[in-house]
């Protein structure tokens, strides 16, 4: 009896004698699994993305913001203040949380250390509606908006920057000079998709930076924008057209003229992304499926035009001793390890792909191990599956016939 | 007992609608050590005779007795190791693997018949060494001429030490020089090693190398006589 070690080096010298209709042949399965792990980690890496960029904003997000528009243009630039944000938190039923904010560029300094950054004025609810959280000491509260004082609360990147070696809680900053009091520090966040860090903020009192750390002129209690959140997804259409319609009253916009501000649905956006996203990948997917599939019939079709060219081989081995099992056990093996090493290439250049593929998306691909295990056993099948026909009929051949054939 | 044991050998085959008997019932019994040749016109049954008697090919009726076992009753697997094992074939179109060393070609039966590679390649070189092929064996078929490539088949054919060698028109695709040469290595196989042999051919000249001629006509063996006037090597 034949071993079955035997056989492979039978299969591999007879892969070796056809080198280029066996690397076309197993160029369908390279391809097929490249693009199927291709269009996966895309795919994956592109909702990753956007699941990010959902949990960095708050659930439910809403984002007002003031917009030149036609009416704007002719003088009459209004902003945001911070009576628009209370009269839409009074008015506007279904909102969970309300944050007006403004934001300045400052340098922060601690003992011999400077280091400039954002700083940024809003409310108690500002950490709730941007899913912050307080790892020590504590948030800024209602009084503290309502007297002005000069509180911070710091991420990690600026703890590890003016405080390597120190506690920073109770110790005094200085934010564009003017003495801060460290009262909290915020949990890190980690790099935002888009590569900016999260963790380098300072959040102070909104009128404590109206005051003292943004110098506009003009409307008093001005905003940059207003950060909401919803108490549903579903809230959030309501909520937006009611925003709009309150804002266009208060600021005595007339019925034909463009709005001043924007109301953007930010989570909604996101949410409509996300599917446009995955349905792409499932159809990428499903594409790349398939041409694995035509992979598989590129081996069969091979496999069995080789059985066909290669009749007489088999009369001959048929007539040296070889039975009906070592020759199907050696087409079979053939067009197994033409998937086997069609699938490993096929991952190689999946990756490759990817990566190639994601710098347009700007999202990085995720490989994932059950994604390529899934491509590589798939295209194993194929290969037993596609290449049992073929070895099958081999096998059938009467000696005599098989040789016998021209 | 014989060797081989054929009765009343009966073999159709499907032509078109209706079936073509090639075989009328054809007995024959071999004895071990025999040299035979089968001779016949083109159609006569002789090489089809062959193939039955190789187990490349099953009667359509009759029996078959070889070293004392019935062939009806083996299955295919049986019959593979009978054809790897008892059974040596050198055919006219020598039939070896192309792109394949002369080496590899006569390991072959040795690999279907389960030996480690370094037996199979001592008992290929020495069979090759047999043939006068010491210098070829990294050749491919491409690269030897007809009667080498003959040779090397021959080598296959011995090298699992089957007990018979069945030739079908060795000589047919060779020149009269080369087939003398590769006659005599018949003669020498059965005389020195006592290996039988059995032979088609429609050449007298090959055939009178033969101690015994069977003549073929229409199906069956008309004459079967001892040969008087055998060829001897030069």
């Amino acid at each position: 009896m034949i071993s079955t070690a035997e056989i492979f080096r039978t299969a591999e010298i007879s892969l070796r004698r056809n080198k280029t209709r066996s690397m076309l042949t197993a160029l369908g399965i390279i391809i097929g699994v490249a693009a199927v792990i291709a269009a996966f980690a895309v795919g994956q890496g592109a909702n990753k993305s956007i699941d990010e960029q959902i949990s960095s904003f708050g659930s439910n997000f809403i984002m007002v913001f003031p917009e030149r528009s036609g009416a704007a243009s002719q003088g009459n630039i209004r902003y945001l203040t911070y009576d628009d944000a209370m009269a839409i938190k009074n008015q506007v039923s279904g909102i969970d949380a309300l944050a007006p904010m403004v934001d300045a560029s400052v340098t922060l300094i601690y003992g011999n250390t400077n280091w400039s950054t954002t700083v940024i004025g809003s409310t108690s609810d500002y950490s709730y509606v941007q899913n912050r959280t307080i790892l020590h000491g504590r948030d800024i509260n209602e009084s503290d908006v309502r007297q002005g004082t000069k509180v911070a609360v710091i991420g990690s990147t600026i703890v590890s920057k003016l405080f390597p070696y120190e506690n920073p809680l109770g110790k005094q900053i200085r934010v564009n000079k003017i003495p801060f009091t460290v009262v909290g520090i915020f949990d890190t966040k980690g790099s935002s998709q888009m590569g900016s860090d999260q963790d380098d903020l300072v959040l102070v009192p909104l009128t404590t930076a109206q005051k003292r750390l943004v110098r506009w002129k003009g409307t008093a209690g001005r905003v940059r924008s207003i950060y909401i959140q919803g108490v549903s997804m579903e809230a959030l259409g309501y909520i937006q057209n009611e925003t709009e319609a309150l804002l266009r009253e208060r600021h005595k916009i007339k019925p034909k003229e463009a709005d001043d501000f924007a109301v953007r649905n930010v989570t909604q956006m996101l949410e409509a992304r996300r599917k446009t996203t995955t349905i792409m990948s499932m159809l990428l997917g499903s594409i790349a499926f398939i041409s694995l599939v035509v992979g598989g019939i590129g081996i069969m079709n091979i496999m069995l035009v080789s059985v066909t060219e290669r009749t007489r081989e088999i009369g001959i081995r048929m007539a040296v001793g070889a039975k009906a099992g070592d020759i199907r056990k050696q087409f079979l093996i053939e067009a197994m390890v033409l998937s086997d090493i069609g699938g490993a290439l096929g991952i190689i250049l999946g990756i490759v792909a990817g990566y190639s593929l994601a710098s347009f998306t700007e999202a990085p691909p995720i490989f994932t191990v059950p994604s390529i295990l899934l491509a590589f056993v798939f295209s194993c099948l194929v290969g037993v599956g596609f290449g049992y026909y073929p070895a099958w009929k081999a096998s059938l051949l009467n000696p005599i016939d098989a040789l016998k054939y021209e | 007992m014989p060797l081989v044991d054929i009765k009343d050998i009966h073999k159709s085959f499907r032509l078109g609608e209706e079936d073509i008997e090639i075989l009328h019932g054809v007995n024959l019994s071999v004895e071990k050590g025999e040299f035979v040749a089968m001779m016949g016109p083109s159609g006569s049954g002789k090489s089809t005779t062959m193939n039955i008697l190789g187990c490349l090919d099953h009667p359509t009726s009759g029996t078959y007795v070889l070293e004392g076992k019935n062939v009806e009753d083996l299955d295919n697997d049986e019959l593979a190791e009978i054809r790897n094992s008892t059974i040596g074939f050198v055919f006219q179109g020598f039939n070896l693997l192309q792109k394949t060393s002369a080496l590899e070609n006569v390991e072959l039966p040795l690999l279907y018949a389960g030996l480690g590679g370094k037996e199979r390649r001592e008992r290929a070189v020495k069979a090759l060494e047999e043939m006068g092929l010491s210098d070829r064996m990294d050749h491919d078929p491409s690269q030897l001429s007809g009667g080498q490539q003959q040779r090397v088949a021959i080598a296959r054919g011995i090298v699992n030490r089957a007990p018979i060698l069945m030739a079908d028109e060795p000589t047919g695709n060779l020149d009269s020089k080369t087939s003398d040469e590769i006659m005599s290595l018949f003669c020498k196989l059965n005389d020195e090693d006592g290996i039988t042999i059995i032979l088609v051919t429609h050449e007298p000249d090959v055939a009178a190398y033969a101690k015994r001629i069977l003549h073929f006509r229409d199906g069956v063996i008309m004459d079967d006589a001892i040969n008087n006037n055998r060829r001897t090597v030069q």
